[in-house]
């Protein structure tokens, strides 16, 4: 069996982004848990956010055309489960280029999130970063996101939920 | 194959199924914007759980259905949730007293089966319990809010809980294949979910200033494929296109 060159498919595969939120890298957002050989096939192991989540199909589709494009053959894309995803795996970076985009990141664990009331947390405007905000809904635009707004530059914006 | 299993994932996946299509029929007809967009997402969380259910059930039954297949090919006798998840959707306050209801059984249902010692069951509740946490949240607010709100709110959330109480102890029931899945340390103890599920009752409705009805005349026969006249015209709508065009695609 000749072994697969898996740092050049990591290489490859740490340039994907999440479909939906375009300046995330699927490995920031710990969507990507591994990438592996079996026989002459790469098996790249994705987990979804939410059960629901629309955006996997993509994703499983952009690490085949990706992967082959980079030369390997053989693609093979699984899901797991287990561990469930946690916003808690985000990187310092990712929530830093999330603010920069326009999304407010996670304030706290998933843990305090599910066990306290989105009104005792202060989320700071990614706009005009004042703390004067409240929740609208906890749910938005897509499964990971709250609507928040701002009462100080009066302009909405998406929360991304503690998970 | 584990005739018990399969049986036992196909009647939670349906429950998701036919929550998630009622649900979804609410798409652009929510009472606000926000809340159309909530009741989707809940909607979505729901499919994606039932798909993760259908997965497993398919692959316990290894004779290659697919998700579809299970969700667009069975007639009504062959659906096993609960009367409950396939009540109409009729006005704000049913929709929100059926979520309420169904979301506190969810929730402790879940709790219990991420202990299973199926691990496939357990993953499946793990993550879905996350999901079921901001349902939770979201239909016990609303609740609370018209409950609690004026006299017209009051009295239409009041109506919609007596409607649908007698679809309540369905959820509860234990039959023979639960209690065998039970001993096995597979399936969950309906019992002490319904424990839970009346602490959080009690809670929330008297928060929202109403009052627990009777329990009285309860529905049955759902995880036995016996329908209320309802879900014949939600398969009608939900397997129409498929049965009409096999194999489409979008």
């Amino acid at each position: 069996m000749q072994a697969l060159d898996l740092s050049l498919a990591k290489e490859l595969l740490e340039q994907l982004t999440d479909p939906e939120i375009p300046v995330i890298t699927l490995s920031e957002m710990g969507i990507l848990r591994a990438v592996e050989q079996d026989n002459d096939t790469v098996v790249v192991t994705i987990t979804p956010t939410y059960s629901g989540c629309p955006a996997m199909q993509q994703i499983r589709e952009d690490i085949i055309s990706t992967l082959q494009q980079g030369g390997f053959a053989k693609v093979e894309v699984q899901s797991v489960l287990s561990p469930a995803w946690t916003t808690d795996w985000m990187t310092d970076n990712a929530k830093a280029k999330l603010r920069a985009y326009g999304i407010a990141p996670p304030v706290c664990t998933s843990q305090q999130a599910a066990t306290t009331q989105p009104i005792s947390f202060k989320v700071a405007c990614p706009q005009c970063g004042s703390m004067n905000t409240a929740v609208v809904s906890e749910f938005g635009s897509t499964s990971c996101k709250a609507l928040w707004r701002c009462k100080a530059c009066r302009e909405p914006f998406d929360y991304f939920k503690p998970f | 194959m584990n005739h018990d299993l399969f049986q036992y994932v196909v009647r939670q996946a349906d429950n998701c199924m036919v929550l998630c299509q009622r649900l979804c029929a609410l798409g652009a007809q929510g009472p606000e914007l926000e809340e159309d967009i909530a009741l989707s997402n809940m909607s979505l969380d729901l499919l994606g759980q039932a798909r993760a259910l259908y997965n497993y059930a398919s692959t316990l039954e290894g004779k290659g259905r697919s998700e579809d297949d299970f969700a667009f090919m069975r007639d009504e006798r062959n659906w096993y949730n609960v009367h409950l998840v396939e009540q109409p959707n009729g006005d704000f306050g049913d929709v929100i007293a059926r979520q309420f209801v169904f979301d506190a059984w969810h929730i402790n249902y879940l709790k219990q089966l991420q202990t299973s010692t199926d691990s496939t069951l357990a993953a499946i509740a793990a993550k879905a319990i996350k999901e079921v946490t901001y349902h939770l949240r979201h239909s016990s607010q609303w609740v609370i809010r018209l409950g609690d709100g004026t006299d017209e709110s009051h009295r239409r959330m009041q109506r919609a809980i007596n409607h649908i109480w007698r679809f309540t102890p369905e959820l509860f029931m234990a039959d023979e294949l639960d209690q065998r899945l039970q001993a096995q340390g597979i399936g969950v103890d309906l019992a002490a979910v319904r424990m839970e599920w009346d602490n959080i009752i009690n809670s929330v409705l008297s928060e929202a200033t109403l009052t627990r009805p009777p329990e009285e005349h309860p529905a049955q026969g759902g995880r036995e494929g016996i329908h209320s006249e309802y879900m014949g015209y939600l398969l009608a709508e939900m397997q129409s296109l498929p049965r009409a065009m096999p194999g489409c695609q979008w």
